[in-house]
């Protein structure tokens, strides 16, 4: 059966890297949902936060694909249940709709959103959230006029306890060995 | 680099200046190659010029084709085990190496491609023979990396060795700009020893040797099936040991092919598509499969949902990616061949296994009377294919490196070659490559010049990469070419007959006149037509001391038997 993962993938900081991580999705014809690229907690690891719906079956296979990659250190995926995640969401909406008690600024104190910048034409509004919560957002302010939307890629902190840095250094320890 | 300005240049920091372009080929020659392939152009010029100067230490081999290079670099490293090294320039240089790259990736084949590259500052412009072959090469290489500053030269080739040659073997790129060739660098070689992110010196898990002595020790019916694996770790004896200890018969795949003497006892023959009877039956009676080297290629295994089924399955592999890829593992065991069967084969019983051992000499014996005996002995007056085989193994007395191209040939050469020794069967396995044989086979007589190489062709793939008789002609390499003429794509033709009504789409072959063709190269040949005549031509060829080209004209539409047909299980195997 098909369900939704978070898959992190650390490697090292190295340009091209993106894309050998993509091909392991591409040439399966697998979607990627959404994509998050950032530092980590160790110096020179990166780390990507790649959402998709597959199989178990198919998300070990992936997985293993991405640790032959040389540049890759290690690859995990979590079900949604173990792993904390979020996503953040802007929203560019005419300001005159958010003004004088109108029931769009009704709208993003009951979703507990931020008002980021405000310009006499238009406002910027946050808000993080899962995506149906900032979806939920979205539908409700559609009908007063929505100029611009962005929503980032998921990114996931795991639940299990081992951490990236006692992975790394038993790694670089294994080549002192050598 | 001339031996004057070596010593001139000897900085006390035991560091020497010169160019990237030197530095490439001093890095080259520290790998320990003493010989490549390659084709020059523009942007690879400055290390060409380089190469000049070291004629004697790195020997250039010009390829007619760049995809002649890098197949003879393969063959170079299919026969000798070591690194294959190949050079082209930028754009349509570079893009001409990658069907042997993917060939290579494939088939686990150890390569450090070089590429010339344009001026970093023009990186992106659409330059003239600018093509991004870092973005194209990435999903057929192990490892690829643009070096666009002279300093990153030493670390970047010594790195592409090392990940070329360690673990599972493979390709690797390295894309070098015009400007890091010219500018200069302060040159130390310094040998790679491994990174964070890529290890193979693996622990064997002694908890799952165990369990693996265990399913074998108590196996009535086991079976083991081989491939590369055991080829690339030089497992050879190990392996040997291993099967012979425990009395177990032993299959292979075609990349598996020559690691075991074919006569040897327990080689119970090829498996797959046009493998032998009894294995492929087999495969789905034993009670313990044991997979050694191997990935199970669809082409080995068919239908995966009948594969199988009623074995435990045992897999011994180098590469994780591999376990439960296809066939689901109930013992796996990671690392190296040669390491893993020594430790497997200390907690194995002696066994014989006589009575499972003879259900598959019934099965031979079988495919012998319904297809072997008629190959070897046609009642027709047109040749086999497998009678040829035949003839060049009696003059060889298997002990030459057959190289092959793709098709029917290939197929017949697997299965009725005999080989006494490893690394003697170099042929494209995983990828399929058509044009493969000829420049593979250049390469390989290189490698390996104490050796007979026999590259055997069909007509269609000799065309696909005949230009490089040139190549054989200027190098004067002693290849002996024996072209097997259906005048026809034979393959593709025999599936039209069984799966598409005899439509004979774009499968005839009209063909030039191969000997006037190859007599211009000035190699040596002659044509057989007839069957009294085949042994002493092939009897010449082999005795002939420089290259020969052998053409002979076979049955046109004769085809390759056993069959698994596409979609069909192994036990579903045809004998006609």
């Amino acid at each position: 059966m098909k369900r939704r993962y978070t898959i992190s993938v650390f490697t090292e900081d190295q340009v091209g890297l993106l894309n050998r991580v993509t091909i392991i999705f591409t040439r399966r014809k697998i979607n990627i949902e959404s994509i998050a690229a950032s530092d980590s907690e160790v110096a020179n690891v990166h780390r990507y936060t790649i959402v998709i719906t597959e199989t178990e079956d198919m998300l070990k296979k992936v997985a293993l694909q991405l640790e032959k990659q040389v540049e890759i250190i290690k690859a995990f995926y979590h079900e949604d249940a173990d792993v904390v995640y979020q996503e953040l969401a802007l929203y560019k909406i005419p300001t005159e709709i958010l003004v004088a008690g109108k029931e769009a600024e009704k709208i993003v104190r009951a979703h507990y959103a931020r008002v980021l910048s405000v310009e006499s034409n238009f406002t910027v509004i946050e808000k993080t959230g899962h995506k149906d919560e900032t979806q939920a957002l979205f539908d409700a302010l559609k009908p007063y006029g929505i100029l611009e939307f962005v929503r980032s890629g998921r990114i996931a902190i795991s639940k299990p306890m081992r951490t990236l840095t006692s992975i790394v250094e038993e790694l670089e320890n294994n080549i002192k060995i050598n | 680099m001339k031996v004057v300005e070596k010593e001139k240049n000897q900085s006390t920091s035991g560091t020497r200046l010169m160019s990237g372009a030197q530095a490439v080929v001093q890095a080259l020659i520290d790998e320990g190659t003493d010989l490549m392939f390659g084709y020059p152009g523009g942007a690879i010029m400055p290390v060409y010029d380089a190469l000049y100067d070291v004629e004697k230490e790195l020997e250039h081999i010009l390829t007619r084709h760049e995809q002649g290079a890098i197949h003879a670099a393969q063959g170079y490293a299919r026969a000798t085990g070591k690194v294959g090294v190949c050079m082209a320039t930028s754009g349509p240089g570079a893009t001409n190496l990658i069907t042997g790259i993917a060939d290579a990736q494939i088939d686990s084949t150890p390569l450090v491609c070089i590429t010339g590259q344009v001026h970093s500052h023009l990186l992106g412009t659409d330059a003239f023979q600018e093509t991004d072959v870092i973005g194209i090469s990435m999903p057929v290489t192990k490892w690829n990396y643009q070096v666009t500053k002279a300093e990153e030269i030493p670390i970047a080739i010594a790195k592409a060795f090392y990940i070329a040659r360690s673990g599972r073997p493979g390709p690797v790129l390295v894309d070098i700009t015009k400007d890091a060739q010219f500018d200069e660098l302060e040159y130390k070689y310094q040998p790679f020893n491994g990174m964070r992110s890529y290890q193979t010196n693996t622990q064997v898990d002694m908890t799952s040797v165990n369990s693996a002595a265990h399913l074998i020790n108590s196996a009535k019916k086991p079976m083991v099936l081989f491939g590369q694996g055991v080829i690339l770790s030089e497992a050879e004896t190990e392996f040997k040991m291993f099967i012979e200890k425990a009395g177990i018969p032993a299959a292979w795949t075609i990349m598996g092919l020559s690691a075991l003497d074919s006569d040897h006892y327990l080689n119970v023959g090829m498996l797959g598509m046009h493998g032998n009877y009894a294995p492929n039956k087999m495969t789905n009676e034993c009670d313990v499969l044991i997979a050694v080297g191997m990935r199970f290629d669809d082409r080995v295994t068919g239908d995966l949902s009948r594969y199988a089924k009623q074995a435990k399955v045992v897999h011994l592999e180098i590469d994780p990616a591999e376990i439960d890829k296809n066939v689901k593992a109930d013992v796996a065991v990671l690392g190296d061949a040669k390491e893993l069967l020594l430790a497997l084969t200390k907690l194995l019983n002696e066994n014989e296994h006589k009575e499972w051992l003879n259900e598959f000499r019934q099965l031979e014996r079988e495919e012998h009377d319904t297809v072997i005996k008629e190959e070897l002995n046609p009642s027709v007056d047109e040749l086999s294919m497998g009678e040829v085989l035949d003839a060049i193994n009696k003059n060889t007395g298997g002990e030459a490196i057959v190289v092959t191209d793709v098709g029917q040939h290939q197929m017949v050469a697997c299965r009725y070659a005999k080989f006494k020794q490893s690394k003697s069967m170099i042929t494209s396995g995983g990828l399929g490559t058509m044009g493969f044989c000829l420049p593979a086979a250049i390469g390989a007589k290189m490698g390996r010049p104490d050796k007979e190489v026999v590259a055997v062709i069909g007509d269609g793939g000799f065309q696909m990469t005949i230009q490089e008789l040139g190549t054989i002609f200027q190098s004067k390499t002693p290849v002996k070419i024996l072209v097997l003429n259906n005048e026809f794509l034979g393959m593709v033709r025999q599936w039209q007959e069984l799966f598409f009504d005899k439509r004979y789409a774009s499968t005839t072959m009209i063909n030039p006149d191969f000997q006037t063709i190859v007599k211009g190269y000035g190699i040596k040949t002659a044509k057989v037509t007839k069957r009294e005549d085949l042994n002493a031509a092939v009897s010449d060829m082999i005795n002939h001391s420089g290259a020969y080209f052998l053409e002979v004209k076979v049955g046109k539409e004769n085809n390759v038997f056993p069959m698994i047909p596409t979609g069909a299980s192994v036990s579903e195997i045809r004998l006609k």
